[in-house]
C-alpha cells in the first residue's frame, strides 16, 4: 500500500523551478534513498512532503491525506489551517542536516517536548519513553546533557530519538550525515540501518552511496527537479538506465578514487 | 560658591521626594510593560508574511522614533483634548505614561524583533516538523531562546525610561525632577536640590541595575544547568 503518494509536484522559488513535475510513491515499510547532485531538488521534495515548503502544483498525500492543503468543493486545493497541518506533521518524523536540537533543552527535554506538548502525554510516560529511546541509540548516559555538550553524531542520534518519540509512520531524513565529521558518520548510519530493519518507512536524502546500496529498497536519482531513475539499488548502481545517473555515479567514483 | 549644606540635607532627608519616587517608578514600570506588549506585537507584525502589517510597523517605528519624546508627551496631554473637543482629556499622569509607552514600544519592537531573529530558523522548523503549531513553536522553542538576547537591552531601556520620566515635569506630573524644580524655584538653591534629585535617580537606577543583573543571570543559557548536581541516570 502506498504510504506516500506524490503526484506531478511543481515548486518554484522566484524564477527558478526546483521541482518540475515529480511523481513518486513510497510503500509502507519501504526505505527509499533520494540521490542526485546538489540543486537537483531532492531536499525541496523532502520538505514538501511534510509541508515545510508549499507546493505550486500537484499534490502530496501521506496515508491518504493531503498535507497542508484541503480540497475545496470546486476541486481546487486550498491551504489548510495551521492546526490541522500541525496535527498531520506530528506523525511524520524529520531529521535535519544540522540536527536542530532545541538548544535550550537537554537531550531528555528535547525528546519529551513534542510528546507532552503536542500529543498531551504525561511527563512521566514521555520521560520513560525518552530514556528507552536514548538507550536504543546508545546515549543512555547523556539524558541530561545539553546539545552543545554533545558531539555532532550524538546530537543527530538524539534528533532521531526525538523524532521517534512521536511514533511516526514515516521518517524523513535530510542529508543526516552531511554535517558530521567523517568519523561520526558511522554511528548515525548504524542507527538508521537498525531503524530500517525495524520496518520503518524512510525517505532519505543522502550522499552515502554505501548506505543506499545496502539499506535502501529503492534508489531514486533526481536531476533538474525531476525523477530520472527509480530502481532497486542493485540495478541502480550496476546498470543505471539514464545517462544522468551514469555521469553522477561516475563522478562519485572519481571523487572516491 | 557657597554650598548650602542645610538646604541640601533638608531636601535629602525630607519625605517630600518619597511619593514622587514612587510615581517615577510606577510610571517607569507601567510604561515599560506597555512598551513590551507593544514591542512583542510589533515584532510579530514586523516578521509577519503580510506586507500590510510590516508597513504598519515601519510607519509606527518611523514616526515614534523620529519625533522627540517631549513633543509626544505634550501632544497627548495638551493637543489631544483640543483635537478631540475634550472627548479625550487624559490626566497628566495617564497622558505622560501613555506617551512614554507608545514611544518606547517602537524601541522594544526592534529589540524583540532582533531577539526573535537571533534564533536559528532551524529551531522553529524542527518544532514545526514535530507537529507544534506556529504559536506553540514560538512560545516553547523560539521565545525562550530569544530572551537571552532580548533581556540585556531591555534592562538598559528600563534604566533609560526611569530617567526619561523626568520629562513629565513639562506636563506637571509630580515625579522626582518636577518636585525638585518646585523646591528650587522657591529657595533658589539649584545646585543643592539638583544634587538631591540626582541622588534619588542614582539610587533608583542602582536598584534597577541590581534587578537586571539578577534576571540576566537567571536567563543566561550557560547557567541554566538546573540538573547539573544530579548524577546522570543509567539505563538499559
Amino acid at each position: 500500500m502506498a504510504l506516500v503518494e506524490i503526484a506531478n509536484v511543481h515548486k518554484r522559488f522566484g524564477q527558478q523551478e526546483v521541482l518540475r513535475g515529480v511523481s513518486l510513491c513510497v510503500n509502507a515499510g519501504e526505505v527509499v534513498c533520494l540521490l542526485g547532485a546538489s540543486g537537483s531538488g531532492k531536499t525541496t521534495l523532502l520538505r514538501c512532503i511534510n509541508h515545510l515548503e508549499t507546493i505550486d502544483q500537484g499534490e502530496i498525500k501521506v496515508a491518504d491525506q493531503l498535507i497542508g492543503y484541503t480540497r475545496g468543493s470546486d476541486g481546487r486545493l486550498r491551504e489548510e489551517r495551521d492546526r490541522e497541518t500541525s496535527a498531520k506533521r506530528a506523525r511524520i518524523g524529520m531529521v535535519f542536516q544540522r540536527f536542530n536540537l532545541f538548544a535550550h533543552l537537554t537531550a531528555e527535554e528535547n525528546i519529551i517536548e513534542a510528546p507532552v506538548q503536542v500529543l498531551r502525554q504525561s511527563t512521566e510516560a514521555a520521560r520513560k519513553k525518552a530514556h528507552e529511546l536514548l538507550a536504543s541509540v546508545g546515549l543512555a548516559n547523556k539524558v541530561h546533557h545539553y546539545p552543545h555538550e554533545l558531539s555532532g553524531g550524538q546530537q543527530q542520534r538524539v534528533a532521531i530519538a526525538r523524532a521517534l518519540a512521536m511514533e511516526p509512520r514515516l521518517m524523513l531524513f535530510d542529508e543526516p550525515t552531511s554535517a558530521l565529521d567523517p568519523e561520526l558518520v558511522g554511528e548515525v548510519l548504524e542507527t538508521m540501518r537498525r531503524l530500517a530493519q525495524s520496518g520503518m518507512t524512510m525517505i532519505v536524502v543522502t550522499h552515502e552511496m554505501a548506505f543506499a546500496r545496502e539499506v535502501a529498497d529503492r534508489a531514486i536519482m533526481m536531476a533538474d527537479g525531476q525523477v530520472v531513475e527509480d530502481a532497486p539499488p542493485a540495478q541502480f548502481f550496476s546498470a543505471p538506465v539514464h545517462a544522468r545517473t551514469r555521469t553522477f555515479l561516475a563522478r562519485l567514483l572519481e571523487k572516491q578514487a | 560658591m557657597i554650598f548650602d549644606s542645610k538646604a541640601f540635607l533638608d531636601a535629602l532627608f525630607s519625605d517630600i521626594f518619597f511619593m514622587p519616587a514612587i510615581t517615577t517608578l510606577g510610571v517607569t514600570f507601567i510604561a515599560m510593560a506597555g512598551a513590551m506588549i507593544l514591542g512583542f506585537g510589533g515584532a510579530l507584525a514586523a516578521l509577519s508574511r503580510f506586507a500590510g502589517l510590516r508597513w504598519l510597523v515601519q510607519g509606527y517605528l518611523g514616526f515614534f522614533r523620529g519625533v522627540p519624546v517631549l513633543v509626544q508627551i505634550v501632544f497627548w496631554y495638551n493637543a489631544v483634548p483640543v483635537l478631540t473637543n475634550n472627548a479625550i482629556n487624559l490626566p497628566a499622569l495617564v497622558a505622560g505614561t501613555l506617551a512614554l509607552a507608545l514611544n518606547e514600544g517602537a524601541y522594544m519592537t526592534e529589540i524583540i524583533r532582533s531577539g526573535l531573529l537571533s534564533v536559528d530558523p532551524g529551531q522553529r522548523e524542527a518544532a514545526r516538523a514535530l507537529g507544534m503549531t506556529k504559536a506553540k513553536a514560538l512560545r516553547r522553542i523560539v521565545l525562550p531562546q530569544a530572551l537571552a538576547v532580548i533581556i540585556p537591552p531591555t534592562g538598559n531601556q528600563f534604566i533609560a525610561m526611569l530617567k526619561t520620566t523626568s520629562l513629565l515635569f513639562a506636563i506637571a506630573v509630580p515625579e522626582i525632577f518636577s518636585t525638585g524644580t518646585n523646591i528650587y524655584s522657591q529657595n533658589f538653591r539649584y545646585f543643592e536640590v539638583l544634587l538631591v534629585v540626582s541622588i534619588w535617580y542614582l539610587v533608583l537606577t542602582a536598584l534597577l541595575t541590581a534587578i537586571q543583573k539578577l534576571i540576566e543571570s537567571r536567563f543566561d543559557p550557560r547557567k541554566s544547568r538546573k540538573i547539573e548536581a544530579l548524577p546522570a541516570m543509567e539505563h538499559g
